[in-house]
């Protein structure tokens, strides 16, 4: 598939460019190099970040703050930050705020935890864009303002909904109103309509899909594009950022890795088809100054091998995961957890980890949400003691929706149906429905292992954590209808003997930043992950192509960073030239050292 | 006519969806009082996570706030009158409840 090279091109951008796909796409980088292009064609132009992880005032080499602040080396461009967690601290801030003093500390508290949501965040980041779009007299001075994110459907879906301005405006508070996060806005409703207006028209706004030569990443690229075209939001391209042509025929890390690339854009042809879609090259890691974003758009050549760079580095201290498996193994029974976001291979950890463990002589069972569910296929029948299932996201929310659709729908009006079905289509729901069958195959781990390749998000877990004290304090009335797997969860993930927990990672920013942050919710829940696990790392490849020399070095500063600063353990596994599928490749990969370089 | 008030504890919403502690119990509820709404009942539900300042405002909510925490909630009024507190309504208190607000039957006892 030839696909052109991503160009920007002044005389056809629009006013407003917003830049969206999952962690670790490089959408913050790509908005970069585009507002640095625009502005170098003589544009002003304001660049709005929101990415708290990001190394943006690195790149930019300029301190940001949430006012435009001039990037001196570039002239024409100006930048802003937006936290999104901070913006949603100002937010609930503006809620409980009021009520400081009012009412006991511990009413404040639950309140917050409601508060800590990702709808929460995700409102009021709509919020501060709002206020950049909405409002005309903000941006004024620009020609163009490029965004590293975009509102997702669910909020543009909430604020199009009449009957929720309805409920929230007029406190009308009968019946059911589901806006919780709404209730810290704090501009007109007109600004918000004007929001939901500009970002579906085509004249002034284009999304920019964001997405890497992997099919999770492309099929959530499609899905986002649906979603938001059939909210309007119909100016949309799409980029696919990382293509990787080696210029080394003779190596099998090189050569595997780009045939990766180009199979998972065959399988995903109908949707790069169905837009205007661009190619970004694979470039080093490591995008920093002005200099690095003129790279990654204007395609300069990695000069020579950079072989001494990644050999003479000593890594830090890191295990196999075999080596973890032998301790995982000393109690006998237990849950085992893989944490971590999409794409860094959570499923492929926790079958190796079940497949080691049950070859050892334990009777094991693998759960798996991953909606492909390779891995777990190609084991079935394969291993003694090894039973699998799967929990399949898609099906426990819609089943959890038909459910509360059921008991509900025959009492309500259009409208107020319309309001349930969007609060059911909330990134909450799914996390509900797959935490009740979450809970039922935990309860199965007492007298064997049960592996898991997900787990609550911290937000749920520190849900369950205030509703556990609300179940005690209330031990003398029967409220309780939860089953008995539930109200034992949160005192099993606590356990240590009980419940190991391993956070799943590339050595790479952003998939650091983000198990960090999981890492730090459970601990807020009081609960400490056993170990981190470092996947698809190149170190050692032994490749000869220049530029995955250059990708092995830079993956140095993060191989040091999880195990200085982050984890307490670490094991470390290669990438693959082939995915791991069966018993064998699985422990395979899990004996895998860094002793032994793989080629 | 009566009016019916009910203090939730904070919720992502008043269905429950987004908390994990899923009650049926809390559906039917919301089902109920919207039914009560149309037929003429006076309803008021306020969400300690949307609407804090209705539970300092009522003497009655704040007193049992201040004394019990937020394991009081929630809190049904009748008429400004405490008429269940710290659960939802059984399916059989929700058909009590209702004739109640409709007045069918002057005796009313949970």
């Amino acid at each position: 598939m030839k696909l052109p090279l991503y160009q920007t091109d002044p005389a056809r951008t629009t006013r407003y460019l917003f830049f969206t796909g999952k962690g670790g796409v490089g959408k913050t980088s790509l908005a970069c190099a585009t507002a640095l292009k625009l502005a170098e064609a003589g544009r002003r132009v304001l660049l709005v970040c929101t990415d708290p992880a990001s190394n943006l005032e690195e790149v930019l080499e300029t301190k940001l703050t949430n006012q435009p602040t001039p990037i001196a080396s570039a002239p024409g461009l100006a930048a802003l930050n937006i936290n999104p967690v901070a913006a949603a601290a100002a937010y609930r801030e503006r809620v409980i705020g009021p009520m400081r003093g009012l009412l006991p500390a511990a009413v404040l508290r639950s309140m917050e935890e409601q508060l800590s949501g990702s709808c929460t965040v995700e409102i009021a980041a709509f919020d501060e864009f709002s206020g950049l779009i909405g409002n005309p007299d903000a941006t004024k001075g620009y020609d163009h303002v490029v965004f590293d994110t975009a509102p997702t459907g669910h909020t543009l879906r909430l604020m199009s909904l009449a009957k929720a301005w309805d409920q929230f405006l007029d406190h009308n508070t009968s019946g059911t109103s589901c806006l919780g996060p709404l209730a810290g806005l704090e501009k007109q409703r007109a600004v918000y309509e004007g929001t939901v207006k500009t970002l579906a028209d085509a004249s002034a706004t284009t999304l920019v899909l964001v997405s890497r030569p992997q099919l999770a990443a492309l099929r959530e690229a499609e899905r986002t594009s649906q979603e938001l075209r059939a909210l309007g939001v119909g100016n949309q391209c799409l980029i696919i950022n990382g293509i990787f042509e080696t210029r080394c025929p003779a190596d099998l890390t090189a050569q595997a890795l780009q045939r990766r690339g180009e199979a998972a854009m065959e399988a995903a042809k109908a949707f790069i088809g169905s837009l205007p879609s661009f190619v970004v090259p694979l470039r080093p890691i490591n995008i920093l100054g002005l200099g690095g974003l003129r790279v990654l758009l204007d395609g300069e050549m990695i000069a020579a091998s950079v072989t001494e760079l990644a050999r003479d580095w000593t890594p830090p201290e890191m295990e196999s995961l075999k080596a973890l498996v032998a301790d995982l193994e000393t109690p006998g029974c237990g849950v085992i957890m893989t944490m971590g976001k999409g794409g860094v291979g959570k499923t492929t950890v926790a079958a190796a980890i079940a497949v080691m463990l049950a070859r050892r002589g334990h009777a094991v069972h693998l759960s798996t949400t991953d909606p492909a569910a390779h891995v777990t296929q190609t084991l079935a029948g394969q291993v003694n003691g090894l039973t699998l299932s799967k929990i399949d996201p898609a099906a426990e929310t819609a089943a959890y929706q038909a459910e509360v659709m059921h008991a509900q729908s025959a009492t309500m009006d259009a409208a107020g149906r319309a309001l349930l079905e969007e609060d059911l289509r909330s990134p909450c729901t799914e996390e509900i429905a797959v935490f009740r069958a979450f809970a039922r195959e935990v309860g199965q781990g007492t007298n064997s292992f049960v592996v898991l390749d997900t787990a609550p998000t911290g937000h749920t877990l520190l849900l369950l954590d205030a509703s556990e004290a609300y179940n005690r304090e209330l031990q003398r009335q029967s409220r309780s209808s939860q089953p008995e797997a539930v109200l034992r969860l949160l005192e099993r993930l606590r356990n240590p003997a009980f419940t190991r927990i391993l956070l799943v990672t590339l050595p790479e920013a952003t998939p650091v930043h983000e198990a960090a942050e999981l890492q730090e919710d459970l601990r807020r829940a009081h609960i400490e992950p056993f170990a981190w696990v470092i996947n698809q790392s190149l170190l050692h490849s032994g490749s000869c192509d220049p530029l995955l020399q250059r990708r092995e070095a830079a993956e140095h500063r993060y191989l040091r960073e999880v195990v200085d600063e982050k984890s307490t353990r670490t094991a470390w596994l290669p990438w693959q030239p082939e995915e791991p599928v069966g018993p064998d490749a699985l422990a395979q990969l899990a004996s895998a050292t860094l002793q032994a370089p793989m080629l | 006519m009566k009016t019916i008030q009910v203090y939730d504890p904070p919720m992502c919403c008043s269905t429950g969806l987004c908390g994990n502690d899923i009650d049926p119990a809390l559906v039917s509820f919301a089902a109920m009082l919207t039914q009560l709404g149309q037929q003429g009942v006076k309803v008021e539900r306020y969400n300690l996570g949307q609407q804090p300042m209705a539970f300092v405002q009522n003497p009655t909510v704040k007193a049992l706030l201040d004394q019990e925490g937020v394991a009081v909630l929630p809190v049904i009024l009748l008429d400004g009158a405490v008429h269940l507190k710290g659960r939802y309504l059984t399916d059989a208190e929700r058909a009590t409840l209702s004739r109640a607000a409709l007045g069918e039957s002057a005796e009313v006892s949970l």
